[in-house]
């Protein structure tokens, strides 16, 4: 069987950037907006061009999918599980133990309408459970957000990488337009450098064994592991921030927003500028570490407004808030329910701040 | 303390013993169960391609004796990190211990489900009829009438149902290729005073087959019907005859299936 044709499902995308990011196990639970992963998967598996997929199985549950990765990326694979928010709530009891044993493990949630069972519709509001470490005890991971089908692909890459170097569980977080969204590009090169697991549980032949457990009856050595656990997320937090910048060297107004908001988001600053209005947008690739940085850096250059766009009762907006610290004003426009903003309504907002004095008030809710 | 010392040294004496003294009770399975396993990795000089998964309740520490590679999982979910391991690594062999409460509550579906895939992986359960680590809560498995902390007037089948047997749950399934009970503790014998051993000569030849099994390509599971005297409120010896009397007709022990023969080897 040949490659893909290159106008791809933004699920279709990922899977295949995970094949050539050199994925070796996969385990899954069907739920939509997700099954197309574990679909594309399976009928990858087994080809020639994939060599190290060596497994593919789909689990009889959330909670068993995350446990049978736990399992895999315990011995050093490159290990991926894929869901949508109710099955990421079932994952979170497994993420904190992979976070706690320091597990490089890769996590998908195609990100859907809720809370409970919700629509098919897409939203963010699965940011907080993301982005604070949705499980139990104090944890963080790393999460990344794409914002089109050719980074649904390249995601993968990145994701294993930062798993492997920080030993971590990453979480890609998408949404549901993103995952169903098709679109052209161009696939990733077939690229998995070796990494070195000298942690990883393989038999202890010749050597010192390995123990992977997140038990620590002592207090002491919990709060030695606790302590090691946030000093890495601290590192982390300073040298892996990233974000893109849309015309924000002139800006009045910055729009931050990731994900299907932020292919909103670049529309209307180009509709804007037409119009004269000096926008901006910022636009988080790494929800955690949250890029605060740039945000600092915009605020020191100057900007005193920003426009926090998501899909979700506002929850981003709270590290933009953060990030701010008081020194511009910081509104929030949200839309929820498996609906998207208007590009009207946005435009609105966006148009209502710049027209006026800047203030340092602080958010007000605008409904889109 | 001499006594204590001596004992420290003796269990030190095998590679896939780390010496460390166990948290278990004294007179508990779970330190008889911890022997034989590693004398049944040295006895197939395994040591150095076995890894061990530990699970939640008294075998949570497991790790801390079997001087093993090791991975600890989430309650009940020791099956699906066995066979996570195993997939990626077919040449390890994998085995875990877990409880009835993780094996046959908690974490059935991962059980029923990695045997029914006849996943080449060995569980050993520990079978106490009761929740030991979390200090005496009814389990799954806790006879009728039995009196726990959360069932203080005795186990009421017509409100919590009936014990669950998992060893003929298991033989509901095509999966898994060996499947043994073994009653662990000493037994009682015609004589009040006087018990035999024979349960631990028994346990670690089901280990041995189990093992054997798995590397076969087969599933295997040994339930190991036990004692916690400290949770059922009894004197050690009493537990050992409560558990002929009450256990051992609720869970036969026997040999439930050997597909690959290799109990005749």
């Amino acid at each position: 069987m040949s490659d893909p044709p290159e106008f791809l499902k933004g699920n279709e995308a990922l899977a295949y950037g995970a094949l050539r990011a050199g994925l070796t196990a996969f385990y899954g639970y069907p739920i939509t907006p997700s099954s197309e992963i574990p679909e594309t998967l399976a009928a990858a598996f087994g080809r020639p061009s994939y060599p190290r997929f060596r497994v593919f199985l789909q689990a009889a549950s959330e909670l068993e999918a995350i446990n049978l990765a736990i399992g895999s990326a315990a011995t050093g694979a490159r290990t991926m599980t894929a869901t949508s928010g109710p099955g990421f709530s079932l994952k979170q009891e497994g993420i904190s133990y992979a976070a706690a044993m320091e597990l490089p493990l890769l996590i998908v949630n195609v990100n859907r309408a809720g809370p409970g069972l919700g629509n098919l519709g897409p939203e963010q509001s699965d940011y907080f459970q993301a982005t604070r470490g949705g499980g139990h005890g104090g944890y963080r991971t790393i999460v990344l957000a794409p914002d089109s089908v050719a980074e649904m692909a390249r995601m993968p890459s990145l994701a294993f990488a930062l798993a492997f170097r920080y030993r971590t569980p990453v979480i890609v977080l998408a949404d549901a337009f993103l995952g169903q969204l098709k679109e052209d590009l161009e696939l990733p090169e077939v690229a998995a450098e070796a990494v070195e697991t000298p942690w990883a549980v393989t038999g202890a032949l010749g050597r010192e064994r390995h123990v992977l457990a997140s038990i620590h009856l002592e207090l002491a050595d919990q709060n030695r592991h606790s302590r090691h656990l946030q000093e890495k997320f601290a590192t982390i937090g300073r040298l892996e921030q990233r974000a893109e910048d849309v015309a924000t060297d002139d800006a009045d107004v910055v729009i931050v927003a990731y994900g299907i908001c932020a292919r909103i988001a670049r529309a209307a600053v180009v509709a804007l500028r037409d119009r004269g209005c000096k926008v901006g947008l910022l636009r988080p690739i790494s929800l955690a570490p949250f890029p605060r940085d740039r945000i600092d850096d915009l605020v020191l250059s100057g900007v005193r407004r920003f426009l926090v766009l998501e899909l979700n009762h506002g929850q981003m907006v709270d590290d933009v808030q953060l990030a701010v610290a008081g020194r511009a004003e910081v509104r929030s426009v949200t839309e929820v329910g498996g609906l998207l903003p208007s590009m009207a309504a946005l435009g609105a907002a966006v148009e209502s701040m710049s027209d006026r004095p800047a203030s340092f008030v602080d958010a007000e809710e605008v409904d889109a | 303390m001499s006594a204590v010392l001596r004992y420290e040294t003796k269990l030190g004496e095998l590679p896939t013993l780390t010496g460390t003294p166990t948290h278990y009770c004294a007179g508990c399975e779970h330190g008889t169960l911890t022997r034989l396993l590693a004398s049944a990795v040295d006895a197939r000089g395994a040591r150095e391609r076995a890894v061990l998964v530990s699970s939640v309740g008294c075998s949570v520490l497991a790790h801390e004796y079997l001087n093993l590679d090791a991975v600890q999982a989430p309650h009940g979910r020791a099956p699906a990190v066995m066979a996570g391991i195993k997939r990626v690594r077919p040449d390890l062999l994998v085995f875990g211990v877990q409880g009835d409460g993780d094996a046959v509550s908690i974490g059935l579906l991962e059980l029923m489900n990695a045997a029914n895939r006849g996943e080449p992986i060995s569980i050993f359960l520990v079978n106490n009829a009761i929740y030991g680590m979390t200090g005496g809560q009814m389990a799954p498995t806790t006879p009728p009438g039995m009196v726990t902390t959360t069932t203080p007037a005795g186990r009421d089948v017509a409100s919590t149902g009936r014990p669950i047997d998992a060893t003929k749950l298991l033989l509901g399934l095509e999966g898994p290729s060996y499947i043994r009970r073994v009653f662990l503790p000493v037994a009682p014998t015609s004589s009040p005073d006087t018990f035999n051993a024979r349960g631990a000569l028994e346990g670690e030849a089901a280990i041995r087959h189990a093992f054997e099994t798995q590397e076969r390509g087969g599933f295997s599971f040994v339930e190991f019907v036990s004692t916690c005297w400290v949770n059922w409120k009894v004197s050690i010896l009493e537990s050992k005859r409560y558990a002929a009397r009450v256990l051992a007709p609720l869970f036969p022990p026997g040999l439930y299936r050997d597909r690959f023969g290799v109990e005749g080897r």
